[in-house]
């Protein structure tokens, strides 16, 4: 009896009872097939969005309420700017030190409102720190363990095979409790990444430990607003697909609070994949069409004038583009399902003369618009 | 030698009974207030949530129930569909205790015709899925419906029993040798109703949330049942026996019929009239055996038309109850539990027609076990198998 009703929850199922169509237009005539489809049946208007959400488009494609970003310890609109250029000093050669302190940390992090994940970070936030330096740099980071499994940090570059952060070369995983300073100089210049590569490596890597690692060119890149996007995502079941989409960790955030841009700057996006258990992640940018750097190793474009790139797992790159118009314009990939799944944002393209209120209506101050356009040579902290 | 226990007044009696109950009182009070030395044997916490009814009350909106069934508070912060977050409203809003219920409510702009899945994501990234096999309007009550789904149960139930009576005139006339072979047929039959009512109800309780126990409950409600039936069947008159026999087998036939009933109203519930009017030309078919068990032990009586009537009604009535239910209030726990109650009349009846067998066999001289028997046995359970091969996917 109702053996069937479960074989109903199959579509198939259900389109193979078709065999049964004589004896079901029998039924149908008899039932005046008013089941499925009842007379003047108007259209219900569906219920008002929640307060907070649909800022930018896709109508109810949104998740119900807000991030309590202090909680977490970081914003994913103030990562989009806060380049960690280190403490800055001279060795006795002439050459550029730049030490950096990375603490592994666990942490359940909000990355959906009202979900919480129990990431595994470097210093308490996910993405880790955006680390930032220019070519030929010399870098010291010092990697402090403190959780309850052995962690690395894998940097991607060109290294001794000792500072490659890997298990069986140099220290290799950093025990609980352990510590390791990873010295190297800082090559090619590009948009990189740095991760955990600790085994298993799947699970330290979704689990939050990776970060962007931007080298500037020794002349620099022309003056730009900048940001760096971490194309990222959370398998919260941990059924070995993601549940969360997001760039810089929070889904739909810039969907909620669009990135205020001026309109005829030119915007230079570092844009890093580091997805996990999806092969391919990719960036659509509406109503423009942008430069793309591929691994950003380049001064000249390897793509020009696209609007839509596809990064694999661990690809990077850099992209350029100016917008002609004011507007809200969306960014998302154009793989539909992440982009349903939160991975979606949009910037708020105002007049110069606009922009003061924009920062205000984004939440943030001028420090962070500072940060934007601080030019692509690092600074740092002078020792 | 053991001394006789002394008698105390009514005071002290009631003292020595509350007494493990303060105690106990006091235990729990421990393991609360301080964990009893266990704190650190407490796992990561544990989410369970059952999602009941998924309905879609209009166009471009879903509606889910849910339960929750685990040992702690939960909170349904996110809400994906076909993959995708959406916007919702809870009723009532925030988190769910233990053993609470809530409803979600999606505007979402849901296909006609095509298949969804709604998935809930906990405060702690567990994610809860159910699917809407087929989207259609779920049917609401209005007058000109619940009178069509009556006609369905009409059609299911009530008509096949009173074909199946028909043949009472042409039974009559049966020598008492072959009566006794439709009998055991009629035990045939009842036996293929008994397991079936058994594996249904067991579908059922799958569906309910954990903490109604639903398989054992099965068991035992059908177990009640059964020793309830006989200990009413010990009191009964000889000479009103057969008429009793009738009425009984009618109850168990109504209770499982109300089953069939609650399945097909389902089925128009989640949206497929096609397979639902193909059930009921199978129901309809297959249920025609049933009459002829309910008349069965009464053919050396002339009960009259309005007992006939009346037995149909019992037998056949409940399918009409059963569409009615399940088209407009599906409710698993109300259909595990007559299931379970159809189980335990039916066992009940299997019990009484099966004695009545055996008495016929021994007036005629004959081995209990003898192929008239098993042949009439044999022609009931394969009647009902065959006929089911109509209604089973």
């Amino acid at each position: 009896m109702s053996a069937w009703l479960r074989s109903l929850r199959s579509r198939r199922d259900v389109l193979r009872t078709g065999l049964g169509s004589a004896a079901a237009l029998v039924g149908s005539v008899a039932l005046g097939q008013s089941a499925t489809h009842p007379a003047g049946h108007t259209p219900a208007t569906p219920t008002p969005p929640v307060k907070g959400g649909a800022h930018a488009g896709h109508g109810n494609n949104l998740m119900v309420g807000k991030v309590d970003h202090a909680r977490n310890g970081f914003d994913p609109m103030e990562v989009l700017t806060d380049w960690d250029t280190g403490q800055v000093s001279r060795l006795p050669s002439g050459q550029v030190l730049r030490e950096y302190t990375m603490t592994a940390l666990e942490k359940d992090i909000e990355i959906a409102p009202g979900v919480f994940f129990p990431a595994w970070t470097y210093n308490g936030r996910v993405p880790g720190p955006t680390l930032r330096c220019t070519e030929g740099d010399r870098l010291r980071i010092t990697f402090n363990n403190h959780t309850s499994h052995p962690h690395t940090i894998h940097f991607h570059g060109v290294h001794p095979a000792e500072m490659d952060g890997v298990p069986g070369a140099g220290p290799g995983e950093i025990p609980p409790g352990g510590r390791f300073v990873y010295e190297f100089d800082a090559e090619p210049f590009g948009c990189h990444l740095y991760h955990c590569h600790a085994t298993s490596l799947k699970r330290h890597i979704h689990k939050g430990m990776y970060g962007a690692f931007i080298v500037d060119p020794k002349g620099g890149r022309p003056p730009a607003r900048e940001f760096v996007m971490v194309q990222n995502a959370f398998d919260t079941n941990f059924d070995g697909g993601n549940e969360v989409y997001a760039v810089n960790t929070v889904g739909f955030e810039f969907a909620r609070r669009p990135i205020p841009i001026k309109k005829g700057e030119l915007v230079r996006i570092y844009l890093v994949n580091i997805l996990e258990f999806d092969l391919i992640n990719s960036f659509h940018l509406h109503a423009n069409f942008f430069n793309y750097y591929d691994t950003g190793t380049t001064l000249e474009p390897t793509l020009r004038i696209v609007d839509t790139i596809m990064q694999a797992q661990g690809q990077r790159g850099i992209l350029e583009f100016t917008y002609k118009y004011p507007g809200n314009f969306m960014f998302h990939p154009h793989i539909s399902e992440f982009t349903e799944l939160g991975w979606m944002g949009s910037f708020q393209v105002v007049e110069p003369v606009n922009y003061a209120a924009a920062l205000r209506e984004a939440g943030v101050d001028a420090g962070w618009d500072r940060r934007a356009t601080g030019g692509s040579t690092a600074g740092g902290r002078r020792a | 030698m053991s001394t006789p226990a002394p008698t105390g007044t009514a005071s002290s009696l009631w003292g020595l009974a509350i007494l493990p109950i303060l105690l106990l009182g006091a235990v729990l009070a421990y393991l609360v207030a301080t964990g009893g030395g266990l704190r650190s044997l407490q796992g990561p916490p544990v989410e369970q949530v059952k999602i009941g009814r998924v309905t879609l009350p209009e166009r471009g909106l879903i509606q889910v129930q849910l339960v929750n069934d685990g040992p702690q508070a939960i909170t349904i912060p996110q809400v994906m569909v076909d993959d995708a977050f959406w916007s919702f409203t809870a009723e009532p809003p925030g988190p769910i205790p233990r053993l609470g219920s809530a409803t979600l409510t999606i505007p979402y702009p849901w296909v006609e015709g095509e298949a969804h899945r709604v998935a809930l994501l906990s405060n702690l990234g567990t994610v809860f899925e159910a699917e809407i096999p087929v989207a259609a309007l779920t049917p609401r009550l209005d007058s000109s419906l619940f009178a069509r789904f009556g006609l369905v149960g009409l059609y299911v139930g009530v008509v096949p029993v009173v074909l199946g009576m028909l043949w009472f005139p042409w039974m009559r006339r049966l020598s008492g040798r072959a009566m006794n072979f439709i009998l055991a047929l009629t035990v045939g039959l009842l036996v293929y109703l008994a397991i079936g009512t058994w594996l249904d109800a067991q579908e059922f309780a799958a569906e309910l949330p954990a903490f109604w126990q639903g398989a054992p409950a099965v068991a035992l409600i059908a177990l009640i049942a059964v020793g309830a039936l006989l200990a009413v069947g010990g009191k009964r008159r000889e000479d009103e026996a057969p008429l009793g026999l009738s009425y009984r087998i009618a109850v168990g036939i109504g209770l499982h019929n109300l089953g069939e009933g609650l399945a097909i109203g389902a089925a128009f519930a989640l949206g497929e009239a096609a397979l639902g009017t193909f059930l009921i030309l199978g129901f309809t078919l297959h249920n025609i055996t049933e009459g002829v068990g309910i008349v069965a032990p009464l053919v050396k009586r002339s009960p009259g038309l309005k007992q006939f009537a009346l037995l149909a009604l019992v037998a056949g009535g409940p399918a009409i109850l059963g569409t009615w239910i399940g088209g407009f209030a599906f409710n698993p726990v109300l259909a595990t539990i007559f299931l379970a109650l159809g189980l335990g009349a039916i066992l009940q009846v299997v019990w009484e027609v099966g004695r009545l067998v055996v008495r016929n066999t021994g007036r005629l001289g004959l081995p209990v076990a003898n192929w008239s028997n098993l042949g009439g046995f044999t022609v009931g359970v394969g009647l009902m198998y065959f006929t089911a091969f109509l209604v089973k996917f």
